[in-house]
Order: C-alpha cells, then structure tokens, then sequence
C-alpha cells in the first residue's frame, strides 16, 4: 500500500510517500493512522489531532473510518484551501 | 466543452476567455460569467505557495466541471489553477461557466468556486518577511459549498 502526505502532514511525518504492509486488523483509515503512530514519533505528531486530518483512498476523499479493502493508494492531509 | 488545467505558469485570461466563448463546435452560448481569484495583497503575504495532489486534483476538477455541465447545461466549463509559487496580485484560479443564458452561466460559475474550495485537494502556504504558514481552512468555505447540495 502506498501512502502519500500533503502540506504539513508531509512536513511533519518527513516524507512525502512511503511504501506499507499493514497488518490484517488495520482494517480502516483510523486504523492505519494508530498503527503507524505506534512505532514513530514523527507520525504521532502528524496524527495527534484527527480532527485536523483528512484522506483519500485510491484519489477518492473518504472520512476515518473508512475501510481499506483493495485499497492501493492512501492520501493523509489537512483540509483543503484551494483557489 | 471541460477544460481542465493545474499548472505552475501563469494563467492566460484572454486565451482562457477565447475558449470558453468558442466553446464547443456546435455553438449557442449567450453568456459566459467568469471568477478570478488573486494572491491577496492587504495581508504582507510576500509569496504564496500551492501544493497539490498531482491525478486526485485533475480528476476532482474534472468531476467538477461535468456535474455544472449536466445541472446547468452548460457550452463551456474551464476550471484553470495555479500550483507552485506566487506572487501577490497574482492570478491563483480562473473559473469559467458558458450556458445559453446569463442566469445558468453566474449560478454554474458560483458553484464551481465554491465546491473547488472543499472539494479539490490544494493547500496554501503563505510566506510573511520569510517565515511560511499553512493556510487554515475557513469554515465559511464549507457553508458556501454545502448550499449547491441538491437533496
């Protein structure tokens, strides 16, 4: 599974992609934020404050809790502000 | 006819206003209403940076411009973003809503800004005397968008 970050998540997490093989019980995007919080300092900071985060799974915005099931690609970041 | 761009130079509005107005071969457009954005000039921003998500962006600008199409049967639909650094007094979106008649074009280009600011995935980072900030997103955004939903 692919992760991507954007704006101060990517500062804050260091990278701007990374490359992941969550274990069975990650079954949503909450779920993945808390298994990669649990081994990193800098993603615990990233994701400290879930009300400021936002996802896309395979490009499409879905809210925490959604599922993973078949998904390829998980984008982590703040609101948007565009235009 | 949808024309998308999310690209770093900056944005052309007589070019963009040409192919809005031509739209597609077909004809019939008697109105096209048009939104500017600018880098804000009244808040000491030195530079402005956007950040995008490079295929999720285009395909959410995309989906965009189709659904105005169908609500409001448009001729033209063109959603143009700058990405990258700017300058303030600089163009940052250019939206434009071609329809037989001015009422469909104003409300198409409305809700084309508005659902862009919730709905497509850039962010902004402003530069003061060189220290650079996040934008923070307004909640009044989310109200503006929320008032186009059809249900």
């Amino acid at each position: 599974m692919d992760l991507l970050y954007f704006a101060w998540v990517r500062e804050t997490v260091g990278r701007s992609q990374e490359r992941v093989m969550p274990p069975d019980h990650v079954a949503t995007v909450a779920d993945l934020l808390d298994w990669l919080a649990a081994d990193s300092e800098a993603h615990r900071t990233a994701f400290a404050d879930r009300a400021r985060l936002r996802a896309a799974v395979d490009q499409q915005f879905v809210p925490l809790d959604a599922s993973l099931a078949g998904a390829r690609e998980v984008a982590i970041f703040p609101p948007v502000t565009g235009g | 006819m949808i024309r998308i761009l999310v690209d770093p130079a900056p944005i052309d509005i007589a070019a963009e206003m040409a192919l809005a107005e031509a739209g597609p071969d077909d004809g019939g457009a008697g109105a096209v209403a048009t939104f500017t954005g600018l880098v804000r000039t009244d808040d000491g921003v030195d530079t402005l940076e956007l950040e995008h998500y490079p295929g999720a962006t285009e395909a959410a600008l995309r989906s965009l411009a189709e659904q105005a199409t169908t609500r409001w049967a448009l001729h033209a639909a063109t959603i143009v973003h700058r990405v990258g650094p700017m300058r303030a007094g600089e163009r940052i979106v250019f939206v434009a809503a071609a329809a037989a008649h001015r009422a469909a074009a104003l409300e198409a280009c409305a809700y084309l800004i508005d659902r862009l600011k919730t709905d497509a995935p850039f962010w902004k980072r402003e530069v003061r005397g060189g220290v650079a900030t996040w934008v923070e997103a307004r909640h009044g955004d989310e109200a503006a968008a929320a008032r186009w939903s059809t249900e």
